[in-house]
């Protein structure tokens, strides 16, 4: 069964008066424990569908359905990962970390246990207490990370996740996603500009195109798991993916230029 | 990005005690400079008054701190303090409370703050103080009156700062704790005040003195006791110097006033960065 099932859906807002069309008759069906990326220009409505998964927004024509059902209100069975970092200003990072526990009502000892052992494996330990003003934007992302994969979501949604992170620790992230999803077996949807990091990671890649975003091109990762995150990109198979994957790019942003 | 360096900036984000790298005096200096220049306002005071300018009119400081202390030695001024005091302290607490709670709930609920909007800037539109025969009319001579008119200035204040303080609050915040299944008590308790709180406290602070002028004004159009009464017999009877003096202890007031709200301001703020 899927989990997620887009249905042709549209998106068009109105800015400034003037109608503006971010997504056109998409249509993308995600089967439970699949880690999908999604990747095309900026600007092509991949923010507006993660927004229209989560029930923030509803799309103008189309359905959007979670496990079968129609999602008409906010979807609390996801965990979303927005490019902001939407961090509370005044709570400190482990504050921050177990607010999701701290609204299911879980008591004071036990959420700032488990805050804190994601804190460690996000590699902010030393930092509890310290602000969201005080810490670097790579850091502040490893705390949504952590706060989003605390309440433990069945899906993940992640726009544009590791973007401010440096090499290194892009990989140590991209490592600990993998190895969560393998203990807790999350359906994974991110958006990424990066074509390695879209292969590293996801089980699909869909290119997504310039506004209004529709869907050009879809192809599984047949990669197998568990995955080397530094090394799998060296392997002849993931050359073969990246330069199918690559050259369908390379018209949808060609086209963009015309 | 380096640990390190991130951390470097930290001790500029905890608050420290303001100090304005550009000015060459410290706190003390510069109260030494205020003294100094009340000292020599009040000596050019003392030498205009009866010279430059008719003793009737403005009186002189030896006159006015004469007359504080007779008040102050046969206790007659201590009842109309106390009775400011309490009118404006009561006036406050009342206004603010229902500003408060008035600007959470149009904060919150878009169909009511669109219906009430033009009323409500009707009403912010008036002058207060306008209200004062009416409230004499409806809560009588005695306290109440008073009480009404520092509440009634006070709640708009409030009001309108709570209002746009609960506007403020980050709609993508919301939305972030709204899927972690928060409810709407969760919600206002756990985002909209902790954002808003600053907004409401500036709200407190500009109110207050609003507070005790509505006070005043209120003693002032019919009463019997408190500063407002004061300062009215004091000038229906061409007493220049008890005027001055009277204004003297309502501004001694206002300072005391402002200055507990400063502190209970940096209280909030030390709290909320350690608690929350």
């Amino acid at each position: 069964m899927s989990m997620i099932e887009l249905a042709s859906i549209s998106k068009t807002f109105r800015q400034k008066g003037e109608p503006v069309e971010a997504v056109r008759n998409l249509s993308l069906s995600i089967g439970e424990g699949e880690i999908v990326a999604v990747i095309g220009p900026s600007g092509c409505g991949k923010s507006t569908l993660l927004n229209m998964i989560s029930g923030l927004y509803r799309p103008t024509t189309g359905r959007v359905e979670y496990r079968g059902e129609r999602v008409t209100a906010v979807n609390t069975s996801v965990g979303y990962m927005t490019q902001k970092d939407n961090l509370l200003p005044w709570r400190n990072v482990r504050d921050n970390v177990s607010l999701p526990l701290e609204i299911q009502g879980v008591p004071k000892a036990q959420r700032e246990r488990a805050a804190e052992e994601l804190i460690r494996r996000v590699g902010l330990d030393g930092f509890e207490e310290k602000l969201p003003s005080e810490l670097s934007g790579g850091m502040r992302k490893r705390v949504g990370l952590a706060r989003m994969l605390l309440a433990r979501p069945e899906t993940l949604l992640l726009d544009e996740p590791f973007g401010a992170l440096d090499a290194q620790l892009k990989l140590a992230m991209h490592q600990l996603l993998l190895s969560i999803k393998e203990e807790y077996g999350q359906t994974v949807l991110f958006v990424t500009h990066d074509l390695v990091e879209a292969i590293t990671l996801s089980t699909k890649v869909v290119i997504c195109s310039r506004r209004p975003g529709t869907i050009r091109y879809s192809r599984d990762v047949d990669l197998p798991f568990p995955r080397d995150v530094l090394n799998v990109r060296f392997t002849e198979q993931f050359g073969e993916i990246y330069n199918d994957i690559w050259e369908q790019l390379r018209q949808e942003y060609k086209e963009d230029r015309l | 990005m380096s640990a390190a360096e991130r951390t470097g900036d930290v001790t500029s984000v905890l608050p420290e005690p303001a100090q304005d790298e550009r000015s060459e005096f410290g706190d003390s200096a510069m109260l030494g400079f205020q003294f100094l220049l009340a000292v020599v306002v009040l000596f050019m005071w003392q030498g205009a008054s009866g010279r430059l300018v008719d003793d009737f009119f403005v009186s002189n400081p030896i006159d006015v701190f004469r007359r504080l202390y007779t008040w102050t030695a046969n206790g007659s001024i201590f009842q109309h303090i106390a009775a400011t005091i309490y009118e404006t302290i009561a006036g406050f607490m009342i206004g603010a409370s229902m500003g408060v709670l008035l600007g959470i709930w149009l904060g919150m609920s878009r169909f009511y703050s669109r219906l009430l909007n033009p009323f409500l800037w009707a009403l912010n539109a008036l002058p207060k103080v306008a209200l004062a025969p009416l409230f004499v009319l409806w809560f009588g001579l005695g306290l109440e009156s008073k009480i009404a008119l520092a509440a009634i200035l006070t709640l708009f204040i409030v009001f309108i700062n709570t209002y746009q303080g609960i506007k403020d609050v980050d709609e993508d915040l919301l939305d972030t704790v709204r899927l972690m299944k928060a409810t709407r008590g969760q919600l206002l308790r756990k985002v909209i005040l902790p954002s808003s709180v600053a907004w409401i406290f500036t709200g407190f602070k500009v109110a207050l003195p609003n507070a005790l002028i509505g006070a005043v004004i209120g003693e002032m159009i019919a009463s019997s006791y408190g500063l407002g009464y004061l300062v009215q017999l004091s000038g229906a009877q061409f007493d220049t110097a008890g005027v001055f003096a009277v204004l003297f202890v309502i501004g001694i007031l206002a300072v005391i006033l402002n200055q507990l709200i400063e502190m209970a301001h940096s209280r909030l703020d030390h709290w909320r960065v350690l608690n929350r």
